[in-house]
């Protein structure tokens, strides 16, 4: 009947026209080009066709309703701010509006008694984005009782608001606080929670979801209007700057949200806007002040940065964009996890948390059991939270099999080792897993400070030996940094990606040098604000300042956290094997006065830069140290020591990538902010260095360079690539491009 | 230029600023129609003469709204060509209204004009009003709005005040309050507030505690703490003051303003009217100023509007015999003394806002005419009043007895 890429229509007996949603060529039915020039027929066809008295629009994939808009299409947006831009992203608005008014104009509908008919939304799997934003505006929504169904709007995590009036529907539904909690933070709502809220309006048995919203058609074939379209129509808990409880509600958002995003996040703040403004004024006027937020929000460098690494480029990593091609997919169902320390716990932690089957070993069962008491504490806390049933609980544990036995490997699929950051020790551990596992299997180490070049020596088929950095807490953090050694075959790093893909980290390959990546930047940043400590900068300032660049936690307290014993025994050895090369970073004696003479090595041993009570609680910075350090009488400007702490991460950073540590921009911005934290509203330290320009980058790094020492000085590749008109993204500017 | 000399003041008794307070019953405009009525009677003028009044009023909504100005003048029963502006700039407004009536004489645009004040903040609570400053997303985010309380506690914390300074500022304030209305200090502009029958409601200020001391006040929660913690403020604070580790909360009830009803007026003109009316000019205004300073720390602008009258008059921190800062923290006092090393006995001589509370539209007006009554009680000079304003404001005025 129809021709319709994107979706098809069905018109039954009773004149309810079906609407079934399935986007080609995606892995979810998004909002992309062809169903954005469908879709007007629909709506058309709805309001013009006297044969059809309702819809019920509804998914014809069983995986999603629709995970939002295909951000790749807004990627290409021009950014430009001007009425064309404008119009483009009001199209889909004015078709929301003109399906949930039937068409008629608000004097129509309010002094006439015009009414749309009705529109039911029948939802069997999440709506995200652009998909809540449709499901909003249908007169009424069904959705099916499952709680894995996830409602929301996460446009902020990628720098954008929802702009399908989203921001409007939300507080005219569910109140501003809640539709604030929706739209800023991004976090999903389960059907039981939306309905409760008023998001929704019926859950119903799965697969029942169609048949409820034909029949409430059915019963409302007169015509309905939303509520907000009604004369009289008040946003529930009340809106509006004459409005004590509104006013109250916005004077205390306005302050988290900015204790949070410390003014970082423009969206948060436009969202807050669209909320304040829009709230307001009626549906019509709501709707273009949220879409001239969004355009201004999709013309900043932020956004355009967030989509690429946070979006684009996170979910080319995780789908294994780096996995070398023509090996066959590597079903791993058994994991060996060598060592059941605290990474090695959190290894088999989230690998049974995968579903795959893991022997725990150790040298003796005392050691291996650690690895199950880790997890069960975390499931007893999921249990008692009400996140998991005892049951489930149970089946998670049972995956986890602890043993002092290297025979208990014989039949795995690949195996982790975390033992003791000793070569001796690994190099026998090596020996003797290999003598049992079969020959196929990879064998990768989760060391943090060894090359595994060297590791791989002890390895009988060097070929299958590879690394795989995990950082601590395992289970929260969300990197994986995968390192092959020269002589890693594609088998090992397949093995790699293939396993992630099950723990569902996100990956970068690294080259096998000192520190891999993450640890070859984390460490001079860390050095930066010791040394600003030692130069008599205060420290409240110093950890006051990484917040302020939206660094989620201050350098100084993380180091406390690594401990400075660490920092302090990593100088020495790195000291001791380096010999003549070994360049001083500036604060050995600060380390060593800190470890060995004022007993301040870290929040472990009970002291560091910060006091700590004796349950290892933090309290405040350490008053003493100006006994030693005293306070500079002219202390630095806030965003002096943001410069400094920022350029320690982008100098290190950039060094890594034009060393080669990283083999692409990409991987570089996706593990700074994955790894340690890095602001990921730059886009990670190579998009900032692009937003900001990298003539301006070689200039702030040349004069803190002259300032502060050599460790400042740029990599010569960013000069050359300064000098060619290139960035690090694109070889060659865009204007070079167009005039070429 | 003209010179604009103030001839009389007046002010209501303070009154507790809730619904047990002396003055609840009494409209915001009733308390402007007395004070109107006592500045004519008591200077027996013919009010045609009177050609502007301007009145500081910082909830100008409800009873209050609508230009209360104009209503009290009609109210109060004054000529038809009287006008009435209704003066907004938060808790220096009393004084800016002064400072515009003066301005007005000082201009030639009036002979003869009242500048005052009113607020009913028992009635018309404070906030009621809204507005854009920390609700609108646009403000709140650019200007890192913190609660004044807040501000206090930065201020503290900043300027190295401990709760025992705040408290200890605190406890003498009430005592100088005390000792003030015991030897009468205030009787000159002290009109007491009369009911519907004419029957006296409030005839002194209603929230001095005498016994107030250290461990009394040591009781008290700090007021601000779970403010600034809890809903994200000491965060925002800190992010324009990166230096201070955390924010130290030390004001509470006690040794912050008090909540209080009151109005309050200053007849002000030129000397030609004086002259020719027969009044006798009680003080000159010497300079005046208003500044705006940074907006998150909020409080500290007294100093600086002090030192911008202090140049315009072409004097010194030295020249001024008594300072009168609005006590609407004790840190702001503190800071201020400290900033232009001011001894504790040259300012607030006789206690303040702390002890008797700060009705916010007319408290300008009233520590203004507290100051024209204290320097011919001590036989002084000179005088620099001024407050602290939100938003990162403040204004002064500088007197000199004639």
């Amino acid at each position: 009947m129809s021709d319709y890429k994107t979706f098809t229509m069905d018109l039954d007996s009773d004149g309810i026209l079906t609407l079934t949603i399935d986007v080609p060529n995606q892995g979810m039915n998004v909002w992309d080009e062809h169903l954005m020039t469908e879709f007007p027929d629909f709506v058309e066809r709805l309001i013009s066709d006297d044969d059809v008295k309702g819809a019920v629009i509804c998914s014809g994939r069983d995986n999603a309703f629709m995970a939002g808009a295909d951000l790749r299409m807004l990627e290409k947006n021009s950014g430009a701010l001007n009425k064309d831009s404008f119009e483009e992203s009001m199209h889909l608005n004015r078709l929301f509006r003109r399906m949930e008014t039937g068409g008629h104009t608000v004097r129509q509908m309010q002094r006439e008694g015009k009414k749309a008919k009705p529109v039911a939304v029948a939802v069997e799997g999440l709506a995200l984005g652009g998909g809540l934003e449709l499901v909003l505006a249908c007169h009424h929504r069904v959705v099916a009782d499952n709680p894995k169904i996830k409602l929301g709007l996460p446009e902020v995590l990628v720098g954008l608001l929802p702009g399908g009036g989203g921001t409007q529907r939300t507080p005219r539904l569910i109140g501003l606080q809640n539709a604030a909690m929706m739209c800023t933070q991004g976090k999903n709502l389960n059907p039981k929670k939306a309905l409760a809220q008023g998001l929704i309006n019926e859950v119903v048995e799965p697969g029942k979801t169609v048949d409820a919203a034909k029949a409430w058609v059915k019963d409302n074939v007169k015509g309905v209007l939303q509520p907000w379209d009604v004369k009289g129509f008040k946003v529930p808990g009340g809106a509006g700057s004459m409005n004590p409880k509104a006013v109250q509600f916005f004077v205390a958002a306005n302050a988290m949200a900015l204790k949070e995003s410390k003014n970082n996040y423009p969206a948060i703040k436009a969202i807050m806007s669209c909320l304040y403004e829009g709230t307001s004024v009626p549906m019509d006027t709501a709707v273009a002040i949220e879409v001239k937020y969004f355009c201004k929000l999709l013309a900043d460098p932020v956004s355009k940065n967030m989509i690429r690494t946070l979006f684009v480029n996170k979910q080319a990593a995780e789908k294994g964009a780096q996995r070398p091609e023509g090996i066959d997919k590597i079903d791993i169902k058994k994991v060996g996890v060598l060592g059941a320390g605290l990474m090695g716990s959190g290894i088999a932690h989230v690998t049974a948390k995968a579903g795959m089957e893991v022997i725990s070993l150790d040298r003796s069962m005392e050691e291996a059991e650690k690895s199950v008491a880790y997890t069960k504490k975390i499931l007893d806390k999921n249990v008692s939270r009400g996140r998991m049933t005892q049951e489930q609980a149970e089946a998670f544990l049972a995956r986890i099999t602890p043993t002092d036995n290297y025979d208990d490997l014989k039949d795995v699929d690949l195996i982790i080792e975390a033992v003791f950051e000793r070569p001796d020790v690994k190099a026998d551990v090596i020996k003797k897993t290999e003598a049992v596992i079969g020959k196929n299997v990879v064998f990768a180490s989760n060391t943090s400070t060894l090359p595994i070049g060297g590791l791989a020596k002890s390895s009988s088929r060097p070929d299958q030996f590879i690394g795989m950095h995990f950082f601590s807490p395992v289970e929260k953090m969300p990197l994986l940094e995968i390192i092959p050694h020269e002589g890693t075959g594609d088998l090992a790093l397949a093995a790699a990606f293939d396993y992630n893909k099950k723990i569902r980290k996100t990956p970068i390959v690294v080259k096998d040098v000192r520190g891999f990546f993450t640890n070859r930047v984390f460490p001079p940043y860390a050095n930066e604000a010791s040394l600003l400590v030692t130069e008599g900068v205060s420290m409240a300032l110093i950890e006051n300042s990484a917040s302020l660049l939206g660094l989620p936690i201050g350098p100084l307290a993380v180091t406390d956290e690594t401990t400075l014993k660490l920092g302090y025994d990593i100088m020495t050895s790195t000291k001791e094997e380096m010999g003549d090369e070994y360049v001083p970073t500036g604060s050995e004696e600060f380390y060593e006065n800190m470890v060995t003479k004022w007993d301040r090595a870290g929040r472990r041993f009970g002291a560091g830069f910060y006091d700590y009570d004796e349950d290892g609680k933090r309290l405040g910075l350490w008053k003493g140290m100006t006994d030693h350090y005293p306070l500079a009488e002219e202390q630095p400007s806030a965003e002096e020591v943001m410069e400094r702490l920022l350029y320690a991460q982008l100098i290190p950073t950039a060094n890594c990538y034009a060393e080669g540590v990283v083999p692409d921009p990409q991987s570089a911005d996706l593990g700074a902010i994955f790894g340690w934290g890095f602001p990921p509203y730059t886009g990670g330290p190579l998009s900032y260095i692009d937003t900001i320009g990298l003539e301006a980058f070689i200039t702030t790094a040349d004069n803190l360079a002259q300032r502060h020492g050599a460790r400042f000085t740029p990599p010569q590749m960013f000069r050359d690539k300064a000098k060619a008109g290139e960035t690090i993204y694109e070889k060659k500017a865009k204007n070079d491009k167009k005039a070429a | 230029m003209t010179e604009a000399y103030i001839y009389d003041a007046v002010r209501t008794p303070r009154g507790k600023g809730r619904s047990d307070g002396s003055l609840h019953e009494i409209t915001a405009l009733n308390l402007s129609v007395q004070v109107l009525e006592a500045l004519r009677d008591r200077n027996n003028i013919d009010t045609a003469e009177v050609e502007d009044v301007a009145f500081g009023c910082v909830s100008p909504v409800g009873e209050q709204g609508a230009v209360i100005t104009r209503t009290a003048v009609m109210n109060a029963g004054y000529a038809e060509t009287t006008g009435g502006i209704q003066v907004n700039r938060f808790c220096g407004s009393g004084l800016e209204a002064s400072n515009i009536a003066a301005a007005k004489v000082m201009s030639g645009e009036c002979h003869l004009a009242i500048g005052g004040g009113v607020e009913s903040m028992s009635r018309v609570p404070m906030g009621s009003d809204g507005g854009a400053w920390p609700s609108d997303p646009a403000s709140a985010f650019h200007n890192y709005f913190v609660p004044q309380g807040v501000s206090a506690d930065l201020i503290a914390t900043k300027y190295g005040f401990s709760r025992d300074d705040v408290d200890a500022y605190a406890v003498e304030s009430h005592k100088r309050a005390k000792k003030a209305w015991d030897e009468g200090r205030f009787k000159k502009s002290i009109m007491p507030v009369k009911d519907v029958m004419g029957v006296t409601v409030l005839d002194h200020d209603e929230t001095i505690r005498p016994e107030t001391d250290m461990q009394s006040l040591g009781a008290l929660n700090p007021s601000f703490k779970m403010m600034g913690e809890n809903f994200g403020f000491d965060g925002v604070a800190q992010q324009k003051y990166p230096g201070l580790e955390k924010i130290n909360h030390v004001h509470h009830a006690g040794n912050s303003s008090g909540i209080v009803d009151g109005a309050a007026g200053l007849l002000i003109g030129n000397k030609e009217i004086g002259e020719r009316l027969g009044l006798k000019p009680r003080a000159r205004i010497r300079s005046m100023a208003s500044i705006g300073s940074e907006p998150t720390i909020m409080l500290t602008g007294p100093e600086f509007a002090a030192q911008k009258a202090l140049k315009r008059a072409g004097m010194n921190v030295n020249d001024i015999d008594l300072y009168e800062l609005n006590e609407a923290f004790a840190a702001v006092v503190l800071r201020f003394m400290q900033a232009l090393k001011i001894d504790h006995s040259n300012i607030n001589v006789n206690g303040g806002a702390i002890a008797m509370g700060h009705p916010l539209g007319a408290t300008g007006a009233m520590i203004l005419g507290t100051m024209v009554d204290e320097l011919e009680r001590a036989d002084k000079e000179t005088s620099l009043v001024t407050l602290c304003i939100g938003g990162g404001m403040g204004t002064a005025t500088i007197i000199e007895r004639v």
